[in-house]
């Protein structure tokens, strides 16, 4: 039976309603599109979670910045550029691996993999990644560090904004929104790099001979930043983002997700030192858990959908618990069933062997496994076959069969390479090249450049004496000293087709 | 019907006073954003209208201030076309037939040319494959009325077969029955000869009869073996290859009329390089003299 998760209380009304979400549900939106956003302030915070928080935003900035710079050796003619989507030569380099478009299902297998690896994590801790790793909600706590820069913290912002249009309403906005653009310039000029030769394309770029792409990739991503981390923030969590609404089937009440524990907290209410804290909660209804939050909702309220579990509110109710000399931990990541369990003077038990997270890891391991074989085991050499259409088969004036085919040979090597090609299961067939005869028994060879595909048109000939049936099952074989492919194909002798 | 507004309770909007079946239409006003969209693409209309060219006249049309035409703009791509080729064209047009055939790159180049190029004027005849049709040659196979070797196919395209035109392929084979050459029993005897020439079962005493005749008229063109002439275009007529089928009647209805088909000459039509890269690709693609 599965667990309805339901921890949401009735939301106090008035004077308490601090959370930006609980503001916005008082207002008039009759006729209006859409419910008007109320501006959120979160409140600078520290703590460990907070430290996570910093470690893991220098980590992936540091990661999406520098990684288009990372050189790499590949032979002459090659890009020298450790990761590199090439767009127009249609390949896509990682360090020592080198994939071709039609090779884009490892792509698959490693979307699929983040999926799976997004579901175990969740079910696990919840939406870690929400909170710790999303772009969203990194690059929005980056422009919360500018903002704060130039408003000061929230008090300060808040102040700001009430006030009316002064010098230094104008340089604060002004140099607030210019940082912010700077950032987002930052970020779509990085994004290019990955897809064409970096120390090249940041002298072209300037120059104005980067190709077109690059300068509407830089403008869209410099745009989509700016708006998303500046003015919208949180409204593409809530609003556009999908996996809010598909997480919900992934927790369960063993999962861990920042809960306030309602049995300690409750009755919340003012305290003043000195008063006893006996038939009441530990929760002073200080509203730090509120105003911390880059979500703007009450975590007192329950788990709810904005909640990107990112902990602030952990570190910023410890700060205050400490002060009033209370334990910590009103607030944690904690499991539904661990917190119950509590609440009715038992002892937590928490379970993260669970069916689904066994189930999640198994897949994970499947395709894993399936991605990493299917790399390590993917063809040097390829060989297509296309049979011609028309004419399907050719008779000769001694009654000799003549079937054309254009076999397209790929060298995914980066030496050029001759390659012998051969056909088996026409006895006594011979092979040809357009315009050259060929002889019986003899194979034909072709020298394929490095990294291409060559097309190859090839004649196969059957002997007037070879009696075949209708249709001939065969198959080309390309060698190239180890190197092995082959393709199977048909050889139609015309025989239902007597002339 | 009589317009009456009213304000409707639910909404209190004015409705315009349409009624359908008890259904009325509230007068909200335009969207704002579609409004502004509105506006602004009056706006674009005009700056068109300026810079374009719009409005048709008595005498011509408003050019427009940006000199925009579509024709000058093709006949700027063709002659970018032309620069475009020009390399290609110039390497086809010096190297020779042979040259062209077994140096990979012109080859491949030629080859492409060849096939689009037979696409657009051979293939309405010799079909899209080059495997002919009933009175169409098949040029995919070995079996060449006119010689298949480079050259061979290069003068053919040229100058086509009883084009009409100056140095084109041309044989009359006469029409036997329609002209009395011949009377109709020695028609007959004469296929039941042609098929065992072939090398099917045929008639022995038509056979025997129609040798002499064979010898006297058609052996002059046709060779005395039957293997035909490649210089007048006369087909073997002992191989398994009919260019309008195989059948005693169809064998019979040729030496009755004596038909030959027609191919234009190409020359004028298409460039001499153009004519090349054709013969390379038809070579090229056939069992190759």
């Amino acid at each position: 039976m599965p667990t309805v998760i339901d921890n949401t209380r009735p939301k106090s009304d008035g004077r308490s309603a601090v959370s930006a979400a609980a503001r916005a549900k008082g207002k008039d939106i009759k006729g209006r599109l859409y419910k008007p956003r109320q501006p959120i302030y979160p409140k600078l915070v520290h703590g460990k979670w907070r430290a996570v928080k910093w470690a893991m935003l220098i980590a992936t900035l540091a990661v999406y910045y520098i990684t288009p710079w990372v050189r790499w050796t590949r032979p002459e003619g090659f890009p020298q550029q450790a990761a590199l989507v090439d767009f127009t030569g249609r390949r896509f380099y990682f360090f020592d691996i080198q994939l071709w478009p039609q090779e884009v299902y490892i792509f698959t297998g490693l979307l699929v993999m983040a999926a799976l690896a997004l579901f175990l994590v969740t079910a696990l801790f919840g939406r870690l990644w929400c909170g710790y790793a999303c772009p969203q909600t990194v690059w929005t706590d980056l422009y919360i560090v500018v903002e704060r820069l130039f408003e000061g913290d929230r008090n300060a912002r808040m102040r700001l904004d009430a006030a009316p249009l002064s010098l230094d309403k104008v340089w604060r906005k002004t140099g607030k929104h210019l940082a912010w653009l700077g950032i987002a310039f930052g970020t779509g000029g990085a994004w290019i790099f990955y897809f064409h030769d970096a120390p090249t394309l940041i002298r072209t770029f300037w120059t104005g001979d980067a190709p077109m792409t690059a300068y509407v990739s830089c403008l869209l991503l410099t745009g989509a930043t700016y708006v998303f981390a500046g003015w919208m923030r949180e409204q593409v969590c809530t609003y556009m983002c999908p996996w809010p609404r598909i997480q919900g089937a992934m927790l369960d009440e063993h999962s861990l997700q920042v809960t306030y524990l309602a049995y300690r907290g409750e009755a919340r209410g003012p305290h003043k030192k000195g008063q006893s804290w006996e038939g009441r909660g530990d929760c002073i209804d200080c509203h730090q858990c509120v105003v911390v939050c880059p979500m703007g909702i009450d975590i007192r309220d329950g788990a709810q959908l904005e909640c990107i579990n990112c902990g602030l509110c952990v570190d910023a109710c410890d700060e205050v618990m400490v002060k009033i000399n209370r334990p910590t931990g009103l607030i944690g990541y904690d499991s539904d069933h661990a917190v119950a369990a509590r609440g009715q003077g038992g002892k937590a038990a928490y379970r993260p062997i669970r069916a689904r997270t066994i189930y999640y890891t198994l897949a994970l391991c499947v395709v894993g496994g399936l991605t990493l074989w299917s790399l390590v085991t993917r063809p040097k050499a390829d060989l297509n076959v296309i049979r011609d259409r028309n004419p399907i088969f050719v008779r000769m004036h001694d009654g000799a069969v003549r079937d054309g085919y254009t076999l397209k040979i790929g060298n995914r090597g980066f030496e050029a390479r001759r390659f012998e090609i051969a056909f088996e299961g026409v006895a006594g067939a011979r092979l040809s090249q357009p315009g050259q005869p060929g002889h019986p028994g003899q194979p034909v060879s072709v020298l394929v450049p490095a990294d291409q595909v060559v097309p190859v048109r090839v004649f196969v000939t059957a002997p007037a004496t070879a009696a075949l049936a209708d249709s001939v099952p065969g198959r080309f074989i390309i060698r190239s000293g180890d190197l092995r492919a082959e393709a199977k194909t048909v050889f139609l002798s015309g025989a239902a087709n007597p002339r | 019907m009589a317009l009456e507004r009213e304000t409707d309770d639910a909404t209190g909007v004015e409705t315009t006073g349409h009624e359908w079946d008890g259904i009325k239409e509230l007068d909200n006003p335009l969207p704002r954003w579609w409004l502004w969209v509105w506006y602004g693409s009056i706006l674009f209309a005009i700056g068109y209208w300026v810079l374009m060219p719009a409005w048709p006249g008595l005498h011509g049309y408003t050019k427009g201030l940006l000199g925009q035409s579509d024709r000058a703009e093709v006949s700027r791509q063709l002659t970018a076309l032309e620069v475009q080729r020009g390399e290609g064209a110039a390497q086809l047009r010096t190297a020779s037939l042979e040259r062209i055939e077994a140096d990979p790159q012109l080859n491949a180049y030629a080859q492409q040319v060849g096939q689009s190029v037979f696409g657009d004027n051979c293939a309405t005849c010799h079909g899209i494959g080059g495997t002919g049709a009933k009175g169409y040659a098949n040029l995919r196979d070995d079996v060449w009325l006119w010689g298949g070797k480079l050259e061979d196919i290069q003068y053919t395209i040229t100058h086509g077969v009883r084009s009409g035109g100056e140095g084109a392929r041309l044989s009359m084979m006469p029409a036997f029955g329609r002209d009395e050459m011949l009377k109709p029993e020695e028609i007959d005897d004469l296929t039941e000869y042609v098929v065992k020439l072939s090398g099917r079962t045929a008639d022995v005493a038509a056979v025997g009869r129609a040798a002499p005749l064979y010898q006297a008229q058609c052996s002059a063109c046709h060779a005395p073996n039957g293997k035909g002439m490649v210089a007048v275009g006369a087909p073997d007529l002992t191989d398994a290859d009919w260019l309008y089928g195989a059948d005693r009647a169809v064998i019979r209805g040729q030496i009755f009329a004596g038909n030959g088909g027609v191919m234009p000459a190409w020359q004028g039509r298409l460039s001499p390089e153009t004519i090349k890269a054709l013969s390379v690709y038809i070579h090229a693609n056939a069992g190759g003299q």
